[in-house]
């Protein structure tokens, strides 16, 4: 309730300026932020731009001209071609053999991955026990080593277990090395969570995994949304993994494009290459595009730490 | 009594222990032992395959006389140094500009990121056609009439580690961006406040109160970038394959070939020790100032 | 001449109000309050008045000049912030010479200042130290140190002593008040805490909803509180309040409650008539309360004893009365069983009556 005492008739204002200072809109400062943001942007963007515009160029087109000017007359062959007909080395099947590898590939690397760091996450959250921060530590410290160091060893294991060259082996590859980042992940989220709950839990008698399925898990999806768009990102684009890990008939899309691309001699189509490579980003670009925010909040999380 | 504790230690928490099988398996086996057993290898004679043969530091004084490593290491070095620094201004500078308050931000965000949801393959491959002489920059320029203008980083041995400096600056800046950003975000209003009321100008504010707060930011920035230069592999596999020639050669690539390709596992081994020694170099202090502090108290 | 003055000072935010058509005059040398609780624009005025943020409508005078638009470090002011806001990697001497070194001071005329300033606030010993070995009292020290250092004519606080302990909070409440007593220069204090309010103000604004609800010394708003609002926020414990009528019966005015108990309002110095009657609500604060064990009618009413809250010298009463309970100060010796029935007399010329509809004091 507005009381009548406090709100004084109007006084008259004294010479003199009042109310907000007079700021121009068009200020100096504006066009060198804004100035500057648009360029930066263009660098950004051109790359963009000349995939498209050389995806949809004729190659005669193409001869003529440079990368950055526009299609003077739109041809989808190019695409059709990169998904259908592209050549390897080994054969002529285009991308589309290469996307279902990388389909077959990163579905089950994804939920395993996450399945097992998101259970161990809780693990080190909840139920801290004798020696598990050493193996954390470790295991963080072992996300900064370079894969080079640990390609062979893998591949001795591999060989051993009889995995090597099948899709069960780059699963558990994935798997392995997306631990790090997924169970630090999950480990703080789960940190961040009130404790009264699971406290409360297990004073009503839930068991580890019980409190694991009824309670963390229907808390989680925030988090798991950002687990899995990470995941499917890094699995999807690798290419080192791919390429030492499976036979070339399960080759990722990403190994398929660069065969493609580069080892293709004689007469390179441009316009193909372009189709291609936009096609082998499409996934994690539409992924990117649609969970905005929470793609940030997810590499974030990488780069925040211990 | 004491008989009766020992099992139940054991026993206690089973089930987070099983469900931490995988973690202490990866750190353990994977990390930790396959570090160890590269390291132990890379003093072998191992060629095709893994032998048991030692032979000193043979394998790193061969490495260390093969040219190709040699301009593996000089290409990360001057790739390593103008990458950081360039990722650091250019990021931080794109932050503090983000950071004034402006409309469109998501959109500006939107843009400077996309490139990290890339394949290095993807970007590697655009930046190849982009630089490419015959069609890319260096014939744009040349329309324009400067007909001696000369980039062409794929071919010219040169400069064909700032092609890929481009492409990846392209790629990673966004990221370090967001960071910066995060940093700039987490300084507390009333500094800003107060340097206003002191009469303290923005630029100066930025440069003697807020860079000096974000320490930790820039530190934690630089550790990461520095673990990602030396992994650098997808990237020059697509855009130059290494070449023209040799020139564009880099650790990882040298390593992956050596290893696969050369069935020379013995020098690969120790190009990869090589590779874990540059990244430790950086890592454990940046541990102990992080960390050290912790563990004594 | 005023120290300070702001005239017709609104501030939106989008749709909402949070300032609206402020009048204030401050005198020079005055310790003004800004009080009230959060979101009532108290800290918004005070970035007002300092520049830190743009009014929407109305003006600011500092020492008769208008600055309604002149950037904060030009309009003579020094402001202290709750969370000390320091500059964290200089030193003391760094934090309280930083602004000073901008301004191309000469450096003997700074270092005179910032010694002068040590020696008031007494962190001579800390000039070498940075803010992360210091204690919060020290920091706060060295943030009110770095707005004497610009020999200002008006400080401002925002909430200083929030972020410290109860200790700590009376120590250098203590100490701003001999700082005033010492420098004499105008200042304008938020605050949420009443204690500050009163044992700090010259004058107090009581503020809610962007509205000041009353300007005044810190006796008179504790003794005749302008309205129900601020009757019940200042004063603890709360003051009672007890709804019913205002009977006017030839030269005599009665306060007659909900079930009909009656109390004479003899001695009532109303600012308005007590003729108009109506529906009032009668505010009395809990030391303001007599208990008897007998009723002395026309005085008096009846109550029952619900609990006692003992409190060190003095005890906190709680008394049933009609569907409400109200608070009497007793000594803590006395002993209340609960369940017992008193008679409560009430201080007349220390209460307030407020008007049930505009819940303003009569």
């Amino acid at each position: 309730m507005v009381n009548k005492l406090s709100l004084p008739k109007k006084i008259d204002l004294l010479p003199g300026p009042f109310g907000p200072k007079p700021r121009k809109k068009i200020s100096q400062r504006n066009i060198i932020i804004y100035g500057t943001l648009l360029l930066v942007s263009v660098y950004y963007l051109l790359p963009l731009y000349v995939m498209v515009v050389t995806s949809l160029k004729g190659m005669p087109e193409i001869r003529l001209g440079n990368v950055f000017s526009p299609p003077l007359e739109i041809v989808l062959s190019p695409w059709v071609k990169a998904w259908s007909e592209a050549c390897t080395g080994l054969n002529c099947d285009g991308l589309s053999r290469g996307f279902w590898n990388s389909v077959v590939i990163t579905v089950p690397s994804v939920i395993i991955s996450i399945l097992v760091a998101s259970v161990n996450g809780y693990a080190l959250s909840n139920w801290r026990f004798k020696g598990a921060d050493i193996f954390f530590t470790i295991l963080i410290f072992g996300s900064f080593i370079p894969y080079q160091v640990m390609l062979y060893p893998i591949v001795i294991i591999l060989r051993e277990i009889g995995l090597y060259g099948k899709l069960g082996g780059l699963i558990l590859v994935h798997t392995i090395f997306g631990m790090p980042i997924l169970t630090l992940l999950f480990r703080n989220y789960f940190t961040s969570l009130p404790e009264e709950l699971f406290k409360a839990a297990r004073v009503d008698g839930a068991g580890f995994w019980r409190i694991y399925l009824r309670i963390m898990l229907p808390m989680s999806l925030p988090i798991f949304v950002v687990a899995i768009i990470l995941q499917v990102t890094g699995i999807w684009n690798d290419f080192l993994f791919g390429v030492v890990y499976t036979k070339p008939e399960n080759y990722p899309m990403t190994v398929q494009l660069n065969n493609i691309v580069n080892s293709v001699q004689g007469v390179k189509e441009y316009n193909v290459n372009m189709a291609a490579t936009i096609l082998t980003g499409l996934v994690p670009l539409v992924i990117y595009f649609v969970s905005g925010k929470l793609f940030v909040r997810g590499i974030a999380a990488g780069a925040v730490k211990g | 009594m004491s008989g009766k504790s020992r099992p139940n230690q054991l026993f206690r928490n089973l089930n987070a222990k099983i469900a931490s099988i995988p973690m202490i398996l990866t750190a353990s086996v994977i990390f930790f032992g396959g570090t160890l057993w590269t390291i132990f290898y890379s003093f072998t004679n191992s060629k095709l395959l893994p032998r048991l043969k030692f032979v000193g530091f043979s394998q790193y004084e061969r490495l260390w006389s093969t040219n190709r490593w040699l301009i593996s290491i000089e290409n990360l070095l001057i790739f390593g140094f103008l990458s950081l620094i360039f990722s650091l201004a250019i990021g931080f500078l794109l932050a503090v500009l983000m950071d004034q308050k402006i409309r469109f931000e998501n959109t500006f965000r939107t843009i400077f990121l996309y490139p990290f949801a890339l394949s290095f393959i993807v970007t590697g491959l655009v930046w190849q056609w982009i630089l490419n002489p015959d069609f890319g920059i260096q014939k744009v320029v040349r329309s324009f009439g400067w007909d001696n203008f000369n980039f062409d980083p794929l071919y010219d041995a040169e400069i064909v580690i700032y092609g890929i400096l481009i492409a990846a600056l392209w790629q990673g800046t966004g990221l370090v961006m967001c960071i910066m950003l995060a940093g700039l975000r987490g300084i507390d209003q009333e500094i800003w406040n107060a340097a206003k009321i002191d009469g303290i100008p923005s630029w100066k504010t930025y440069l003697l109160i807020i860079i000096p707060m974000m320490r930790p930011v820039f530190v934690t920035t630089l550790v990461l970038i520095t673990s990602g230069i030396v992994k650098v592999y997808d990237l020059v596999v697509a855009q130059t394959s290494g070449g023209p020639g040799i020139a564009s050669e880099v650790p990882a690539k040298f390593v992956y070939d050596t290893m696969f390709l050369k069935q020379n596992l013995g020098q690969g081994f120790a190009g990869s020790t090589m590779m874990l020694l540059s990244v430790l170099i950086v890592l454990i202090p940046w541990a102990y100032l992080e960390f050290g502090g912790k563990k004594r108290g | 001449m005023p120290s300070v003055s702001v005239r017709g000072l609104s501030l939106n935010f989008g749709d909402v109000q949070v300032l609206r058509n402020l009048n204030i005059d401050i005198e020079e040398g005055e310790f003004l309050v800004l009080l009230g609780p959060s979101g009532c624009g108290k800290s918004t005025l005070l970035n007002c008045i300092a520049g830190l943020l743009d009014a929407s409508d109305g003006q600011i005078f500092i020492k008769e000049r208008n600055v309604t638009w002149e950037e904060p470090k030009d309009r003579g002011i020094g402001m202290v912030f709750q969370s000390y806001a320091l500059y964290p990697q200089m030193s003391v001497e760094g934090n309280l010479s930083f602004g000073l070194k901008n301004a191309r001071m000469p450096s003997d005329e700074i270092t005179r200042r910032v010694i002068r300033a040590a020696e008031i606030l007494q962190i001579e010993p800390l000039l070498k130290r940075k803010p992360s070995q210091l204690s919060g009292g020290q920091r706060q020290r060295v943030a009110i140190g770095r707005a004497l250092v610009r020999d200002v004519d008006v400080f401002l606080f925002d909430e200083p002593l929030s972020n410290l302990d109860a200790q700590l909070r009376s120590e250098l409440r203590v100490e701003i008040k001999r700082l005033h007593a010492r420098l004499k220069n105008t200042m304008i204090y938020v605050t949420h805490d009443q204690i500050e309010a009163l044992t700090l103000a010259d004058r107090i604004a009581v503020m809610k909803g962007g509205v000041i609800q009353q300007l005044a010394a810190p006796q008179l708003i504790y003794n005749k509180p302008s309205n129900l609002y601020v009757a019940g926020f200042i004063g603890s414990p709360a003051m009672n309040f007890l709804p019913g009528q205002i009977v006017v019966s030839g030269e005599e005015a009665s306060f007659t409650t909900k079930d009909g108990a009656s109390i004479s309002l003899q001695g009532y110095e109303a600012s308005t008539s007590l003729r108009q009657g109506g529906e009032a609500i009668l505010g009395v604060r809990p030391e303001h309360i007599q208990i008897h064990t007998e009723p002395i009618p026309g005085l008096t009413i009846p109550v029952t004893v619900e609990i006692d809250e003992p409190m060190g010298a003095d005890s906190l009463l709680w008394l049933k009365f009609e569907q409400q309970s109200l608070s009497v100060r007793i000594d803590a010796d006395l002993n209340c069983q609960e369940g017992t029935i008193y008679h409560l007399e009430f201080n007349i010329p220390k209460s307030s009556i407020f008007r049930k509809d505009t819940e303003e004091r009569i």
